[in-house]
């Protein structure tokens, strides 16, 4: 029992039951609030920014800039009809939203979102809960989310959904080992699974702790494959094969209406921005940023505002980056797909980890730097040109085993 | 708040959620066999699999319990799903057709050796074998306070069981090889048969 009443203690530090259980309540509330705003104005961030790209105007008529046009789509999917097949697996199919948007919420539940505070005498970090594995929580979360896409495919008892939602869980399972790779590349400069501890690790001093501390510099690798990796997991475009209405007419959601299509799009949006949110943490930093210097160290601006400030700073530059990428390319083909995981981002992203473990060995053994760093380099790609070498090329046909 | 943390310590909530559990992962596990249509199966398998991850949790081993929701929930019945759908075998007329004789019978068979296996094992405090039943992983975290007993594990496994470890890493390769030999064995004729 040991486990869960550690997690309880760290949900609740020392104090009676009912202002901890305040705190906690408060906490995830706030996540959830947090969450959904997030992605009502990402929806439209992303709008406006395409459109900006594609030199139009985007959404401009509800409230100042269009910024309410998400809550008024949204309010519209609410009122309006659901419809389920008659082929359908109804009891399924009405599951399927759900098992999709639960793993995106409690992803983001590990996340820190900013450095420890103090709220009605209690002293915790500003996170839902602290887990003891919380790096491999994410890796659970995400792979639970596979069932959501998968099921709404197969239940909905029809052609289209169905291909499109056994497209979608080979790329999901596929790109689900390169994620965790990703993830291992920023373990194993911290060494630790706790998300608090990956943040605490990199957290600032001074203008140096942004080559030293973080690790986005030493695990640089690692956190490209992770973002790509984290797309691909979250069908983003340029890996949204699974609704490719070109081929699929709209994959899995074909069939869904109203408020459970709504909610299909609402895991899809938040589990984009929990990634932006779990690489900030994995390799950016999390909450740490220089404070305000002319301020007190214990101001409540320095304690609170500021780690949520260069938090939110970071998490949305990413899901800039991420727009960008939706805006600027096209959809992979399914065959490209599945051999750039495969055949390349597997193959790199196990030697990128090797090469990080000879870093981190040459860190804890004293050896040179350069020479390690020169040696590690150079196996690794050799190693990566006699692997690329046995991989066949396009149209080449590979003799069959009999 | 250490106060109640004793207090729920005790004999009975302990006893409380291993029968609330126990019941949902009966419950999951009848669920796989009764039910007709084999996707259902296939999610009270996982139903099944999460709360054995939480039994795991509540026997202090959250490294086992996050492995068992990674692999067997989010890996291998995600596999299961995706052969039954890309195979289409979801339909119940095909496996009432595949009803064979011997293997109800075999079923049961099995199925009660495995029922005496385990009333053996629960009455006689059976132990598998003298190393697997060392506590030290577990001294191990109790001695340094490791509540995550990751650490310990990974020692465990990367050094006294380091050979067994690799032994299984083979044998996956081996089964994975196996398996695609197998599956693109092709029925027509080679090249060279063709031309001799």
């Amino acid at each position: 029992m040991n486990v869960l009443f550690g997690a309880a203690k760290a949900l609740f530090a020392d104090g009676d039951l009912l202002t901890s259980s305040v705190v906690v309540i408060i906490k995830v509330l706030v996540a959830f609030v947090l969450l959904l705003v997030g992605v009502m104005l990402y929806i439209w961030g992303m709008r406006k920014w395409i459109a900006d790209m594609q030199n139009r105007v985007g959404p401009a008529k509800a409230g100042p800039f269009g910024i309410l046009q998400t809550l008024a789509d949204g309010i519209k999917l609410f009122f309006k009809e659901q419809t389920i097949p008659s082929s359908a697996h109804r009891g399924v199919f009405r599951l399927a939203p759900y098992l999709s948007i639960m793993p995106a919420f409690l992803m983001f539940c590990v996340v820190p979102i900013g450095g420890e505070v103090t709220i009605l005498g209690r002293t915790t970090s500003l996170q839902v809960v602290d887990l003891p594995f919380g790096a491999m929580f994410v890796l659970a979360c995400s792979g639970i989310g596979v069932y959501g896409v998968m099921l709404a495919g197969w239940s909905s008892g029809s052609k289209y959904p169905l291909l499109g939602s056994v497209r979608a869980s080979a790329q999901l399972l596929s790109y689900e080992a390169a994620f965790g790779l990703g993830i291992l590349g920023a373990l194993i400069h911290t060494g630790t699974l706790s998300t608090r501890e990956i943040a605490s690790l990199q957290a600032w001093e001074n203008w140096r702790s942004f080559y030293e501390g973080w690790n986005l510099v030493p695990a640089f690798g690692a956190f490209f494959i992770f973002i790509i990796a984290a797309l691909a997991e979250t069908n983003h475009p340029p890996f949204d094969l699974v609704e490719a209405e070109q081929e699929l007419v709209g994959g899995f959601i074909t069939e869904y209406s109203g408020i459970r299509f709504a909610i299909f799009f609402l895991a899809e949006f938040m589990n984009v921005i929990t990634m932006c949110a779990i690489a900030t943490t994995l390799f950016l930093g999390g909450p740490s940023g220089p404070s305000l210097g002319f301020i007190d160290a214990d101001n409540f601006i320095n304690v609170w505002l500021m780690p949520i400030f260069w938090f939110m700073i970071k998490t949305i530059a990413l899901t800039y980056g991420t727009v960008w990428l939706r805006a600027a390319t096209p959809r992979m083909r399914y065959d490209k797909l599945m051999a750039f995981c495969w055949k390349y981002l597997i193959e790199a992203a196990i030697l990128w980890i090797m090469f990080e473990i000879a870093l981190e060995l040459a860190k804890k053994n004293g050896w040179n730097r350069y020479t390690t760093v020169g040696l590690a380099a150079t196996a690794c790609l050799v190693l990566y040109g006699v692997l690329m070498l046995c991989v066949p090329k396009p149209g080449e046909t590979v003799e069959e085993f009999r | 708040m250490h106060a109640m943390l004793a207090a729920t310590e005790s004999f009975h909530v302990n006893a409380v959620l291993f029968y609330a559990l126990a019941a949902l992962a009966l419950a999951g596990a009848i669920g796989v066999v009764i039910s007709r249509n084999p996707v259902h199966s296939a999610l009270f398998l996982v139903a099944t699999m999460i709360v054995i991850a939480v039994f795991f949790l509540t026997l202090s081993a959250p490294m086992v319990a996050i492995v068992q929701v990674i692999v067997y929930a989010s890996a291998i019945v995600v596999l299961f799903l995706f052969v039954i759908m890309l195979l289409g075998i979801d339909r119940q007329e095909m496996l009432a057709a595949d009803d064979r004789k011997y293997q109800r019978i075999g079923g049961a068979v099995l199925g009660a050796c495995t029922l005496v296996a385990l009333i053996g094992m629960t009455v006689t405090n059976w132990q598998l074998g003298a190393r697997t039943a060392s506590r030290r992983g577990i001294e191990e975290a109790g001695a340094t306070g490791d509540v995550d007993n990751i650490r310990p594990m990974a020692r465990t496994l990367f050094t006294q069981f380091a050979w067994q470890f690799q032994v299984t890493a083979a044998l996956l390769v081996i089964a994975v090889i196996g398996s695609v030999v197998l599956a693109r064995r092709s029925s027509r004729p080679s090249r060279e048969e063709v031309a001799a």
